[in-house]
């Protein structure tokens, strides 16, 4: 809502200047985005007369003026403008005028002419955006006035950023009330008096839908000029307070819409036939709006009709084919309540905000009507004549709301507001609301002015006193409360210590949006459950991601391609699964390119592998404690490289996987280099168990090592399963420290070195203890995996 | 006389020897098995008692002599061996050291934690809740009667049927009061979407939501709190104001502003960091909980305006992007 300070001074007796009204406004709820002049800077301009305009004697596009500027002289002055001409009246700058801060007129010599001056356009003045001429002031203007003056240009436009509960200032009139309360002024308001008929003519109104229209006020007036133009004054209220003048008539219903609230529609009285009906449209209805827009009006949209069908949208907008035109001399003014939930439902569904619809949204007053119909026939017939018929009312009284008695107590507010408020200072509050209120047995009861939507219950009147009481006088309590034992569980692995083990290992915390193009899932065979959104934002960003995997790898590839050859990314969040129901799964993910180190001295470069990425994995695990550790097993999974890839399992169920990416799924994302990647279920991950100290021996351990030589086929995790199976209890730790393959081996084989670590609790072992097992292991070992020891 | 000399010969030889070899074999020739004083002690018993009694002081007390005299060497040689070898050893500490360089978490996240850190210590415990929510919980509890004007304030995307992305952290207080009893006090942080992009709205963001229900809460505790937080929050003392505003799940609700100081000398303006409110009477009886016996507050903030404010940071977009070189920053 836009508005000029000047119109609500006359609403309300405040004698604040605009920058402090504007702190005033914004401090009780009423946040004010500008306060800015209603003119350009400039001074010295007058109201003169150009009385004669003839060629300039050396140039075709500019002419000589003979300027009247109310002195007894007249001045020559050279003008480019198209619409000079003599007769008109015009804002002049003469010589020692002044147009913003750096402008200052001087006499000049145009074109081998003296000019004494400037004829100015209403742009070069910051009074509108049109530069295409001269500004023609009325014929009525006083030659010789300041400019200034003559326009009232002492004035600042404020514009306030509404919350849709405060409807009531969205005009003039709900401004003022709510400033009388922020600064105790007097409300002045205004009498609107019955404008008396002087015909009857008549057109029937019907109310077939009371729910969605209870109130439908109409009036006819008939034989207004249609050359009639729109005084000064009130074009610049309008532009004041953000609108186009546009015709008489309409110029009328915005200037009504502003001052009171109430938005009105004006029929061409020659279109309408028979009669108005208020009813919901039917199937098959359609109307062509004032924008030019077809739309369908059925059962969903409320109409106003006449007999022979929908002839506007009601609240929302006018049909094109029934509007007042240029030529317009006889018409219908409409000014009705409509059901707020009714006009938002159409205009949300459509997509059209219109002045109208955005009042009726929110709530208009539903005790205005007449009124403004009596206000805007007034103001009509003042600028274009015209009969006015009688005012024509329908109404479902029953069906208009009407605001209940809200109760307030005491001691309620000052609990809640967490302060002493005293009785006076309330009455006051709501006096100047314009509240009818009663006081008894400490609660107050009142019932608020039609105008407000937004006082059903005790905490909309707790929030009235606070917000003119002021926020800023509410002092501030000092935290407070029993203290409690914060809850830490010992069966939680913290995300703060996963994402610290993973910066340790040189990863970077990404955040990518959980929304992703479903292509991408399709690259990274992820595409099955995915949750599609019905309004994405654009086609890249169409369902839920189903895996953290592309969003890393896309963050990854937007690094390479800014030279960074080693990128190290992780990223925790959801994965959004669609089963039968919704999965939310919380997980972590990784991506990672280039060297296992960074670049330094005195180590040998080495490309990652996938016992890199791998032992970041073990890493997080080890968070876990003693709680049971993965298994990695060849998978199946098409986004990964066949080879260099794991799925991980946790008590025989898979909860991620890990290695190499497939280098296609790389290719279609555009990335040349080789990438590692991990993705784990973060629940699993971080469950573990309270560890429970075990015994610790004090006796030495003893170490053999041996050396087997194995198919390429048999697994590390084979030969370990085999080993702890079968060498008791006294083996302590079984570690593998080389593998190898190579020219002297058998083809298709490998040499794997195992050392073995025996240790017992109760005393130290001996040799004679750890031979025998050693030869149950070998044994078991060419049995079960046809490994033969190596000499 | 022959002990005299040999001490004297061997004290030469001992302070003459270079290494700890020459000083063990010079050990060997004197005092070895073999050695000249060892030969000395071997005549003794040939020797008339008073003879052997003082010529034995005299061979033993040269024993001992030469003894200490090889030990004080030895300290000398073995210092000065340990001298060299760490002169050896020297390196250049200035060339880097080795190993991974550390990743770091990202901005927002740091300032997330922040928020539940210091949240946590006035005694709030974090709760979370789906990021896929419904109707239901995104709008109808926390009071947005349907179609009303205050839904055009969450531009919200939706999965067409019936389900959305929660557009702000506040179901998770729903979550909360449903399934316990009060008091409540709570910090729910999470990520919430709106379908909004452009200079100043990423369609994800992260919000930090607050929940306070007890008997006698009021808007100045809210006050007292949100000061407390944001004067710990930016490590220092603030100026604040609060503004009534409008939020369907408070009332009174207000928005809160900060006194920033944009550098360059130029004048602190406010600026709005959080929407916060006394929780409305029908959120609470939606959870079953008696407004009446209980009231509370709640406030919401947004950890990107937070993080841009802490950091400098000018364009929200780049949280988004994950370049190394403006994450690394904040490491």
């Amino acid at each position: 809502m836009q508005f000029n300070v000047t119109w609500l001074k006359k609403w309300v007796a405040v004698d604040l200047d605009a920058a402090e009204l504007a702190v005033r406004l914004t401090a009780s709820g009423l946040e004010v985005e500008s306060v800015k002049p209603v003119a350009g800077d400039f001074s010295g301009l007058v109201v003169a007369e150009i009385e004669d305009c003839q060629p300039h004697p050396n140039a075709d596009k500019l002419l000589l003026c003979t300027v009247n500027d109310g002195s007894d002289e007249r001045l020559r002055i050279v003008c480019g403008a198209s619409n000079a001409r003599a007769g008109i009246r015009v804002p002049l700058a003469r010589v020692g005028a002044s147009i913003g801060s750096d402008c200052k007129i001087k006499q000049a010599k145009l074109r081998g002419v003296e000019s004494f001056g400037m004829l100015c356009s209403a742009k070069e003045l910051g009074l509108s955006e049109d530069h295409s001429g001269l500004m023609e002031l009325p014929r009525d203007a006083p030659i010789g006035t300041d400019l200034r003056d003559y326009l009232s240009l002492e004035d600042k436009t404020i514009e306030v950023d509404l919350t849709p509960n405060r409807a009531d200032c969205l005009s003039i009139r709900g401004l003022a009330r709510d400033v009388a309360a922020i600064c105790g002024a007097d409300y002045i308001g205004m009498d609107v008096p019955a404008v008396p008929a002087v015909s009857n003519d008549a057109l029937p109104i019907r109310l077939e839908s009371p729910q969605d229209c209870p109130r439908y006020a109409g009036r006819i007036i008939r034989g207004i000029d249609p050359r009639a133009s729109t005084p000064l004054w009130m074009t610049e209220t309008l532009r004041r307070c953000g609108l186009h003048s546009i015709s008489p008539v309409v110029d009328v219903t915005n200037y009504v819409l502003l001052e009171l609230g109430q938005p009105m529609h004006a029929f061409d009285l020659e279109k309408l036939t028979d009669e108005i009906i208020v009813r919901r449209g039917r199937e098959g209805e359609k109307l062509v709006l004032l924008d030019e827009s077809e739309v369908d009006v059925d059962e969903t949209v409320l109409a106003i009709c006449d007999s022979k069908g929908p002839v506007a949208v009601a609240g929302i907008m006018g049909g094109l084919e029934s509007g007042v035109g240029e030529t317009s001399t006889d018409i219908l003014f409409e000014s009705a309540y409509f059901n707020p939930s009714t006009i938002m439902v159409k205009a949300r569904a459509w997509g059209i905000h219109t002045a109208a619809s955005h009042r009726f949204e929110r709530g208009v007053d539903p005790q205005g009507q007449v009124a403004a119909l009596e206000r805007a026939t007034a103001l009509l017939i003042e600028i274009a004549g015209g009969a006015p018929g009688p005012v024509l009312l329908a109404e479902e009284p029953a069906d208009i709301p009407r605001n209940h008695p809200v109760s307030l107590r005491h001691d309620r507010l000052n609990a809640v507001m967490g302060c002493a408020i005293g009785k006076e200072t309330v009455d006051d509050i709501f006096e100047h609301l314009g509240m009818d209120m009663s006081w008894h047995d400490g609660s107050w009861t009142v019932t608020a002015p039609s105008i407000r939507f937004d006082i059903e219950i005790e905490e909309d009147l707790i929030e009235e006193v606070a917000r003119i009481y002021g926020y800023d006088e509410i002092p501030e309590a000092p935290p407070s409360g029993v203290l409690a034992a914060g809850k830490i569980s010992g069966r939680q692995v913290s995300l703060g210590q996963l994402r610290g083990v993973l910066c340790a290992a040189g990863y970077t915390e990404a955040i990518n949006y959980s929304f992703i193009d479903s292509k991408q899932l399709e690259v990274v065979h992820h595409a099955d459950h995915v949750l599609p959104l019905a309004n994405p934002l654009s086609s890249d960003m169409d369902v839920m991601r189903t895996t953290l995997l592309p969003g890393l790898l896309t963050s990854l590839a937007r690094n390479t391609r800014r030279q960074r050859k080693r990128v190290r990314l992780f990223e925790t969040g959801l994965a959004f699964i669609q089963g039968e129901k919704l999965n939310e799964s919380h997980r972590v993910a990784a991506v990672a390119t280039g060297d296992a180190l960074p670049e330094q001295w005195g180590v040998s470069a080495r490309a990652m592998d996938f016992y890199d990425i791998k032992g970041e994995i073990e890493s997080l695990f080890s968070l876990r404690g003693d709680a049971e550790q993965p298994l990695f097993k060849t998978g199946d999974l098409p986004w990964m490289h066949p080879g260099a890839s794991a799925v991980i399992l946790l008590r025989n169920h898979e909860i991620g996987w890990c290695g190499a990416v497939h280098p296609s799924v790389l290719k279609a994302l555009e990335i040349k280099k080789c990438v590692f990647a991990f993705e784990l279920d973060l629940d699993e991950l971080l469950s573990r168990e309270v560890s429970f100290a075990k015994h610790i021996s004090r006796f030495p351990s003893i170490r053999r090592d041996i050396a087997v030589l194995l198919r390429n086929d048999v697994t590390y995790q084979e030969v370990k399963n085999c080993i702890t199976s079968v060498a008791g209890s006294l083996l302590e730790k079984v570690l593998v420290f080389d593998e190898y393959q190579g020219d002297n081996l058998k083809k298709g084989y490998k040499s794997l070195a195992i050392g073995l670590i025996f240790k017992n609790v109760s005393s130290t072992l001996k040799d004679e203890n750890v031979d025998p097992l050693i030869e149950t292991v070998v044994s078991a070992l060419e049995r079960r995996v046809g490994a033969q020891l190596r000499g | 006389m022959a002990v005299n000399e040999i001490q004297q010969r061997a004290r030469a030889a001992i302070e003459a020897s270079g290494n700890l070899q020459e000083l063990d074999d010079l050990r060997v020739q004197f005092l070895g098995k073999k050695g000249e004083i060892t030969a000395l002690l071997k005549t003794l018993g040939a020797m008339e008692p008073e003879q052997r009694k003082s010529f034995g002081q005299a061979v033993n007390a040269t024993r001992d002599a030469l003894n200490q005299a090889i030990s004080a060497r030895r300290q000398t040689l073995e210092a000065s061996a340990l001298e060299e070898k760490l002169l050896s050893e020297r390196v250049d500490v200035t060339l880097p050291g080795r190993g991974e360089q550390r990743g770091g978490l990202h901005p927002v996240t740091k300032v997330m934690e922040r928020a539940i850190g210091i949240f946590n210590k006035l005694g709030f415990e974090v709760a979370t809740g789906p990021e896929v929510e419904d109707d239901h919980y995104n709008f109808e509890t926390l009071n947005f009667p349907p179609h009303h004007p205050a839904r055009a304030m969450h531009d919200t995307f939706y999965f067409g049927d019936g389900r959305l992305l929660r557009t702000h952290t506040s179901p998770v207080q729903i979550r909360v009061m449903e399934r316990s009893e009060p008091p409540f006090r709570i910090i729910a942080p999470g990520k919430v979407y709106r379908s909004d992009s452009d200079q100043t709205h990423t369609p994800m963001f992260h919000q930090v939501e607050g929940l306070l229900v007890g008997e006698g809460v009021s808007m100045a505790d809210l006050k007292g709190v949100l000061h407390t937080f944001v004067n710990a929050f930016f490590e220092r003392s603030l100026a604040m104001r609060f503004r009534p505003s409008y939020f369907p799940f408070t009332e009174p609700s207000a928005e809160v502003d900060i006194s920033w100081d944009k550098g360059g000398g130029s004048q602190p303006s406010w600026l709005e960091i959080l929407g916060c409110g006394m929780v409305h009477p029908n959120v609470l009886r939606a959870c079953d909980v008696d407004p009446e016996k209980y009231t509370g507050y709640a406030f919401g903030m947004g950890v990107e305006r937070l993080a841009m404010l802490r950091y400098g940071v000018t364009d929200l977009r780049q949280f988004f992007e994950n370049d190394l070189e403006f994450l690394r920053q904040f490491h």
